[in-house]
């Protein structure tokens, strides 16, 4: 199965695909059988003792042997792990409501930043901007973010932002803008000094020393959505020189 | 008294107090007896083939592990050094190279031969400062030859009426 997924990275797939563990895969008598456990990510799912394909696009593939499923969208389905910019909506009792952009409410204890005590509550109101991510997110309950890891440390989530500008994106922008090497990133540090928050649920937040200037990444940066490479850097070229 | 019309309870027999007559091995009968009805008491899942099969594909539902993606926060051209620090904090480590240079030879350090050189001198130096007079003496006196007498350590003189 696992050289049947292998010749399948780069295609596209639709829902219903499937890969099994068949009998016909040949064992050499050579090596030990080794059952290789396969990862899958996003947009692929087991069912039995089944991979199947739920969502359209195409196959991707990480060594060792991580797969998953590269596809555009804009509604953001919570995952454990990920960290989002929230808004916070209402202020319950110890429970912060927070609005991420999906189907339902996250909650936010109050108790969940870092130097939090009972006594020492955070200084959160409505309306404020967080940068949380998930402790529970399934589709059986309601999701729970927390704003410090596992050892208690906050490591830049919390409430952030006065001033700036806050605007969504497609989520496919956002995984190209935080992939490794690239080159929007690259290219927005040669501009001018500016801060970003980018949260995986398609919201990013922009601030840079003066209004304009903040308009124009956070204008950059929608439009870097349906732009080729070519576009995007002569575009980049302009607006570096009309800075100037 | 233990006839055929009246026979004693299992749960009687197997008191502490009618064990102690009781051989070794049907005492170990005795247990394994036990034992035998508690394990069918425990409720256990007939199924153990699924457990074998579940390793093999394991759910992952974020995107973050698969591409590698960075850290949220991102700051450029010192806006914001905090997050400057954060980003360097958090965000996986590439150029390792770099780092392992730096820090084997910075032209400010001392290299390890020096370090070596004076911790000798300095070993000696501690040990004389805090040894007591009587112990500095003998120190000062190894160096010279051996020509002078050992003290005489001093004794209680016994006054004289």
């Amino acid at each position: 199965m696992f050289s049947r997924l292998k010749n399948k990275v780069g295609e596209v797939l639709l829902p219903g695909d499937e890969f099994c563990f068949d009998t016909d895969d040949t064992i050499s008598l050579t090596e030990s059988v080794k059952a290789e456990k396969v990862v899958c990510g996003p947009g692929l799912r087991r069912s039995g003792d089944r991979l199947v394909v739920c969502k359209s696009g195409v196959l991707r593939h990480k060594q060792p042997n991580v797969f998953w499923m590269d596809a555009q969208q804009k509604r953001y389905v919570p995952a454990k792990g990920e960290t989002v910019i929230g808004i916070v909506t209402t202020k319950s009792g110890d429970v912060f409501k927070v609005d991420f952009g999906g189907s339902e409410q996250a909650s936010l204890s109050y108790l969940a930043f870092e130097g939090a005590t009972k006594r020492n509550r955070p200084n959160v109101q409505v309306g404020d901007l967080v940068f949380a991510q998930f402790l529970i997110a399934n589709k059986d309950m309601e999701p729970e973010l927390v704003c410090i890891d596992g050892s208690g440390r906050a490591n830049g989530m919390g409430v952030f932002g006065a001033g700036g500008l806050l605007f969504m994106v497609s989520l496919g922008l956002v995984r190209r803008l935080l992939a490794p090497g690239s080159e929007i990133m690259s290219d927005l540090s040669q501009l001018f000094p500016c801060e970003l928050v980018v949260g995986m649920n398609g919201r990013l937040w922009v601030k840079a020393s003066s209004i304009q200037r903040t308009l124009i990444v956070s204008n950059l940066l929608q439009s870097c959505e349906n732009m080729t490479a070519t576009q995007r850097r002569e575009l980049f070229k302009r607006v570096a020189q009309g800075a100037l | 008294m233990a006839d055929d019309s009246m026979r004693l309870s299992k749960n009687l027999l197997r008191m502490k107090f009618m064990q102690r007559g009781l051989d070794a091995e049907t005492k170990k009968q005795l247990e394994e007896d036990e034992k035998r009805i508690i394990s069918d008491e425990h409720w256990y899942l007939d199924l153990p083939e699924l457990k074998a099969k579940e390793n093999l594909i394991i759910e992952e539902k974020s995107f973050v592990p698969c591409e590698d993606l960075k850290y949220g926060r991102i700051s450029f051209k010192g806006f914001n050094p905090d997050v400057e620090k954060l980003m360097i904090l958090m965000n996986p480590k590439d150029d390792d190279d770099k780092e392992e240079e730096d820090i084997s030879r910075m032209q400010t350090d001392v290299t390890d031969e020096e370090m070596a050189l004076r911790y000798e001198s300095l070993v000696g130096s501690m040990k004389k400062k805090f040894a007591k007079k009587r112990e500095r003496a003998a120190i000062e006196e190894e160096d010279i030859n051996q020509n002078t007498e050992t003290n005489t350590k001093r004794v209680f003189l016994k006054p004289q009426d």
